[in-house]
């Protein structure tokens, strides 16, 4: 289908991208590399009144290695991202998350930021960002603000950016020695989104986990960190049985929804399979 | 109206589109490129897909206005004075049969092997999940890749 | 003269095929490239409720926005609003009810069309659809068939009084046969199978562009459509334009699968419109349109019930189907189970068979034909509960199918439902598929992994099927009620310069004809491959034809190039024996060449003949100028392909993902005209039966909303779910027709599909699982593995 009438701008900069948002109103909106929004608009889902293109905008792209953490412009596709060396070597589990998302078409025009901005419960890399405890810096008129990532995501499709404010950029700690990641992803056809997907970063010293980090994407309005199974597995022998058992909690604190690919219960029987295979393949089982 | 300015198979346009006119509505209607075809509207089926700066794209998925300075190759502009390698094996295989997939199938098989110059049968079929095919069941596309691939190594380019 | 190149032999050559060079470089002529100055866009407003009466209607307010030309809802189109005509009434008191093009006053599934818009540009024509002003008010709907039947259920027809559409029965032992044969079995099996909806899902949506502007003031209606000249019939019976004023194109169609066999409602508006207009109306479908307005497939309830004795030889047969007409009846959508109806029985001898159908109306979109149509549903019940039979017999599923199919020294062999199969060689089959497949070494493997309890386990599916293909002898089609015959025509000219035109009835959309009829052709005449230019898919230059669906364009279609052809080369040996002095019967005719038999100097190569039949100037006595000759074929039979595929399987027990680990057929589909086609018709077969098996459903809630309305919910797979395949043939030429040859367009649909749910049944069935919904997605195969666990403690 045809998308409804909009009006298009291509701001230089975020400020004037910024102000270009207030200047449309309410039913102005960004678009950077349109993968989730083209789809909406040729279905008429959405009918925005001026669409402002950050995907060119400088401040907004590359990636930069800041000694222990990692950033992340928002505009930075992502096949920028998977094929970035120093995410592949600080944030592996970010490129291997990206190496999922929907096929290569998509990823060589979508973007980090978009799909973090979108909000969809069924992306990935929500989870990871929140898996990894990533900084999220957002541009609005009233300046600059850090947003972490356990307060970015509020609700389906909706998260801490405001409608005239923009998500510019992304910071990730490195996770140092000792750590092991995996996103496990199922999903019913190859190219399907996750039924549930699952990021799990594990430390591990003298064959125990010391410390882990598990998001769950898919299994409730937004990501959600599977607290109880990360502390179940604190001084858990690396075994995969062991790992099964310390994965039975992983929908505890879930709000599952049901839908064509699983209902509530099914999903919740995902959560811990999918959780315990993640955190093996991160501890090397 | 918005001025754009886009290189399509070497050719450079200037023209006057509304903001709202998709790419692949832009290279059918306006510069007349019908090889390049849509198949759905939920950006699932790659039938679409040109190379936009070298990189596949789902041309459904991209606003004109998005394109614009960018450089676009079609299936159209994908042969020189010999068809490119893919074209080639996909006739040597039998890798078409009704033909509507067949210029997105190619051009993102052009892209894969331009990024993997060497994938196993995995990795192909992995780096064509964003096209679906109804006719051929994928054997014979995956084995039209695996050709080119061998083609194109041995220098023939 | 063009210099000649010589004729090699063409038919069995894996020729690469013509069609590729346009296809391959983007130089398609599609029906929606097709721009016509001053057409019109047409866009359809679709009913977004399964059910619902439509209390207020203005179409006025489109006609404000800009570029609108025209709105029209079914009030203003009055009596252009044509009806969708429905060709084959199987029973004499079939409830058929009205199918106008645009809805009146009540809304009977998602996606029923409301009302339209004329515009200037396409974009114009969707922005004026949000200017009509639609009320609805709901009316119960009703999805499920076994609901639909009963007392006091919601009427999708409330002027028919009932959702049945009819009850068809086939005894051929007579009433009571059946019960006979049961009374006499150690093991009755019984099961009620599910064969699901399916949305057919060509990737060219369909498109119509109709022109009033004809040099001979006729109307040229473009169209992705599988059957051009069956479609000008329906035309023009339905919109009253006269045939003769009506040219149907089908000009390069993106697959079909039998989605674009029909006579469609969009179809019939471009018509009517551009004729009342005097403009060229175009219309595009997009693909959210395609899900609910192209028909949809299969949705079939299939009791079965089989009986045999104790050691395993089957007695009896009986199926009681429920067939999902959907909301109305379009071409051949009460047909499509009958075509079923006589292949339930396969490869195996019985006694007593016995067959019944109910036809139900629902508030979905309708049925029709879609790749196999009614066969794939037939092989899929016997198939699977030839597995479950073995399993209540406790033999093995391949020695009990071998202990009861046809031996190849019987054919031709009459079966308990009454056809005749012309040839067959299921041993043969079979035997190469085993080893291929390394059958014993999978079944080794498969004990090891339950022995282990494995998480992975693995199963092992076999399909051994036939069909009938080929449709049909007019007479047959004539008895089963079917308006239309089954022959198929083929006009071949040798050119002054030596070239030919072949002119076809058949409709390709994918399937390669214009390489597969030069072959024959060439073989025929002697005249290379490459000389040879056939013309199809246009009513003004194929005037005659039937079109391409059921695996029939080569069974009979290529029956008519042969005899066409044959027909040539009568009329070329007259005139070269009349130039060489000597009698026609004095000939020889080799690769292209009339040689004088004892004196091979003396010899005229057909081009020759064809320049002479030309210029005319020496011709026998009586005999007509020029070098052509046409042939219109009626086919003797179906005739019956078969093949042997064996499916491995690997079931994640945790998940219940099922993973294909290979894939083995063997087909035999008699002579083979060029073994490339023919595999890759296999391939896209399979690729369909595994979808059907693994991922596609088309679902609606109780409203009858489609929840399966795009690609995001409707799995179609790619690449990375589906394997390689191995496939190999065995060669049992056919008797019912000349050249040997049997269909292969829905072979792989129909077979595969049993194969791999028979595999996953086969890999759960120590958990207590003896069958699995489809399709077998994750979720479905965990429910069903669960519920068996628990019903064995
Ligand atoms: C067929 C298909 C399959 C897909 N499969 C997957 C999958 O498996 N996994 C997955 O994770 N994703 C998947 N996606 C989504 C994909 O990852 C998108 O690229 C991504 O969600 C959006 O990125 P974008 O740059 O294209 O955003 P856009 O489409 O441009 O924008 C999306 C939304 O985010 C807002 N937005 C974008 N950038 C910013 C910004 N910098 N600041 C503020 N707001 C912004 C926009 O206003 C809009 O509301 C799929 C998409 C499609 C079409
Ligand atoms: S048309 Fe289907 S992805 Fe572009
Ligand atoms: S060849 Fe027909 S869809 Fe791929």
């Amino acid at each position: 289908m045809i998308p409804s009438k909009f009006d298009y701008v291509r701001p230089k900069s975020v400020d004037e991208a910024v102000a270009a948002l207030k200047a449309g109103g309410e039913d102005s909106k960004v678009i950077a590399g349109g993968q989730s929004m083209l789809p909406l608009l040729r279905l008429r889902l959405a009918a925005p009144s001026v669409l402002v293109d950050c995907a060119r905008i400088d401040e907004m792209k590359g990636i930069k290695d800041n000694g222990d953490s990692v950033t992340i412009g928002a505009a930075s596709t992502h096949w920028d991202v998977m094929n970035s060396d120093i995410v592949k070597t600080h944030v592996k589990l970010l490129a291997d998350a990206t190496a999922t998302v929907a096929d290569p078409q998509i990823r060589h025009r979508g973007t980090f930021g978009g799909a973090l901005a979108h909000g969809d419960p069924a992306g990935d890399l929500p989870a990871v960002v929140l898996a990894l405890d990533a900084t999220l810096e957002i541009a609005g008129s009233k300046g600059r603000r850090q947003v972490a990532a356990k307060d970015f995501f509020l609700d389906y499709f909706t998260t801490a950016v405001g409608p005239d404010e923009i998500l510019v950029s992304i910071t990730i700690p490195k996770l140092g020695k000792g750590w092991g990641t995996c996103y496990e992803k199922f999903n019913r056809s190859a190219n399907g989104w996750a039924v549930v997907g699952v990021a799990a970063a594990v430390k591990v010293d003298g064959g125990k986990i010391t410390e882990a980090r598990i998001a769950l994407t898919n299994c409730a309005a937004i990501p959600v960190r599977a607290s109880s199974v990360e502390s179940a597995l604190k001084g858990v022998a690396v075994s995969a049985s062991e790992i099964e058992k310390a994965s039975q909690s992983a929908a505890d604190g879930t709000r599952a929804t049901s839908d064509l690919a699983a209902d509530k219960e099914y999903r919740e029987h995902l959560m811990r399979v999918i959780t315990a295979r993640a955190v093996s393949c991160a501890a090397g089982v | 109206m918005t001025k754009v300015s886009i290189t399509v198979d070497g050719v450079l346009h200037e023209s006057e589109v509304e903001p709202r006119t998709l790419l692949v509505h832009y290279l059918r209607e306006q510069v007349g490129k019908v090889g390049t075809v849509v198949g759905c509207d939920t950006s699932s089926c790659g039938a679409c897909t040109i190379l936009l700066d070298g990189r596949s794209a789902k041309s459904c998925s991209v606003l004109a206005v998005q394109a614009d300075g960018s450089s676009v190759t079609t299936i159209e502009g994908l042969a020189g004075d010999e068809w490119h390698p893919v074209q080639a094996a996909f006739k040597e295989c039998h890798g078409l049969q009704c033909g509507y997939c067949t210029p997105g199938m190619v051009l993102s098989a052009v892209d894969l092997l331009s990024e993997n110059p060497n994938p196993s049968e995995a990795e192909i079929r992995e780096g064509l999940e964003g096209n679906l095919c109804r006719c051929t069941g994928y054997h014979n596309i995956v084995k039209s890749v695996a050709l080119a691939a061998q083609t194109m190594k041995g220098g023939k380019k | 003269m063009t210099e000649l190149a010589e004729h090699v032999a063409a038919i069995g050559r894996p020729l690469k095929r013509k069609e590729d060079a346009r296809l391959l470089t983007g130089k398609t002529q599609w029906t929606d490239n097709i721009q016509l100055a001053g057409a019109l866009h047409m866009a359809i407003l679709r009913s977004p409720m399964g059910h619902a009466k439509i209390t207020k209607l203005d179409v006025s307010g489109a006609l404000k926005y800009p570029g609108v030309e025209a709105a029209y809802g079914a009030a203003e189109l009055g009596d252009l609003n044509a009806s969708v005509p429905c060709v084959w009434p199987v029973t004499d008191d079939m409830v058929a009810p009205d199918f106008p093009a645009l809805a009146k006053g009540e809304v009977r599934h998602m996606g029923d069309c409301v009302a339209l818009v004329l515009a200037g540009t396409a974009a114009q024509a969707a922005d004026a659809l949000e200017g009509i002003v639609v009320e609805y008010s709901a009316l119960p709907a009703v999805i499920n068939m076994d609901d639909a039947i009963k007392e006091g259920s919601p009427l999708v027809h409330s002027d028919k009084g009932t959702n049945k559409c009819y009850t068809y029965k086939l005894q051929p032992q007579g009433d009571g046969a059946y019960e006979a044969a049961k009374a006499k079995a150690d093991v009755v099996v019984k099961r009620r199978f599910v064969n699901q909806r399916l949305i057919p899902s060509a990737m060219e949506p369909r498109a119509v562009v109709a022109s009033p502007m004809g040099t001979s003031g006729e109307l040229t209606i473009w169209s992705a459509t599988q059957v051009p000249h069956v479609l000008r019939v329906l035309l023009a019976l339905v919109t009253g334009v006269s045939e003769n004023k009506l040219r149907v194109v089908a000009p390069d169609v993106g697959g079909g699968f039998g989605g674009k066999l029909q006579c469609y409602r969009e179809e019939i508006l471009c018509v009517a419109l551009a004729n009342k207009l005097g403009r060229p109306i175009k219309w595009t479908e997009t693909r959210s349109e395609d899900m609910m307005a192209t028909h949809h497939g299969r949705d079939q309830l299939q009791d079965i019930e089989i009986a045999a004795t104790k050691d395993g030889k089957l007695l009896g047969l009986k199926v009681d189907l429920i067939a999902n007409m959907g909301a109305y009846l379009q071409i051949i959508t009460p047909g499509i189970p009958l075509l079923g109806m006589f292949m339930y029985p396969a490869i195996y001898k019985m006694d007593a068979y016995d067959f019944s159908c109910i036809g139900v109306f629902t508030n979905t979109t309708p049925t029709d034909a879609y790749r196999g149509a009614g066969r794939p549903e037939s092989t899929y019940a016997i198939e699977r509960i030839m597995d479950e039979l073995a399993n209540e017999l406790g033999m093995e599923p391949m020695e009990l199918r071998k202990k009861n199919w046809i031996k190849h020294e019987e054919f031709p062999y009459t079966t308990v439902a009454g056809l005749t199969y012309d040839s067959g060689n299921y041993e043969a089959a079979t035997d190469k598929a085993m080893a291929l497949f390394k059958y014993d070494e999978l079944r080794k493997e498969q004990v090891k992994r339950r022995a282990s309890g494995d998480k992975v386990q693995l199963g092992i599916g076999i399909s051994t099927f036939t069909e009938m293909c080929g449709l049909a002898p007019s007479r047959t089609l004539g008895a089963l009620k079917y308006v239309a015959g089954g022959w198929e025509h083929c006009t071949i000219r040798v050119l002054p310069t030596g070239k030919v035109e072949l002119v076809t009835g058949t409709s390709p959309h994918g399937q390669g004809h214009e390489t597969a009829w030069s072959q024959i052709a060439s073989d025929t005449l002697g005249i290379p491959v490459d000389d040879i230019e056939v013309i199809h898919g246009d009513t003004r230059t194929s005037p005659y034809g039937m079109d391409t669906y059921g695996s029939r364009s080569l069974a009979v279609g290529g029956q008519a190039i042969l005899r066409a052809g044959e027909k040539v080369v009568e009329k070329a040996r007259l005139i070269a024996a009349h130039q060489l002095e000597c009698s026609a019967n004095d000939l020889e005719f080799d690769h292209g060449v009339f040689r004088v038999k004892g004196d091979p100097s003396k010899e005229k190569a057909i081009q020759a003949v064809a320049f002479e039949a030309f210029s005319a100037h020496d011709l026998p006595d009586g005999l007509e100028p020029t070098l052509q000759a046409e042939s219109t074929v009626d086919p003797q039979d179906f005739s019956y392909p078969h093949g042997t595929h064996l499916c491995a399987m690997e079931v994640d027990t945790e998940t219940g993902k099922s993973t294909i680990r290979s894939y083995v057929c063997v087909d035999d589909i008699g002579i083979q005209i060029n073994p490339l086609i023919v595999e890759g018709q296999v391939h896209g077969g399979l690729a369909q039966g595994i979808a059907q098996a693994l991922y596609e459903g088309a679902v609606y809630d109780s409203d009858g909303q489609l929840l399966t309305a795009s690609f995001a919910d409707y799995l179609v797979p790619s690449a990375p779910d589906l394997p390689s395949f191995v496939t190999d043939h065995t060669v049992t030429p056919s008797t019912t027709n000349p050249l040997g040859t049997k269909g292969v367009g829905e072979a792989g649909a129909i077979a595969s599909t049993p194969a791999v749910i028979n595999a996953i049944v086969d890999a759960l069935r120590p958990y207590g699982v003896n069958d699995v919904p489809m399709p077998a997605l994750p979720m479905t195969v965990w429910r069903t593995l669960n519920a068996a666990r628990q019903g064995g403690k």
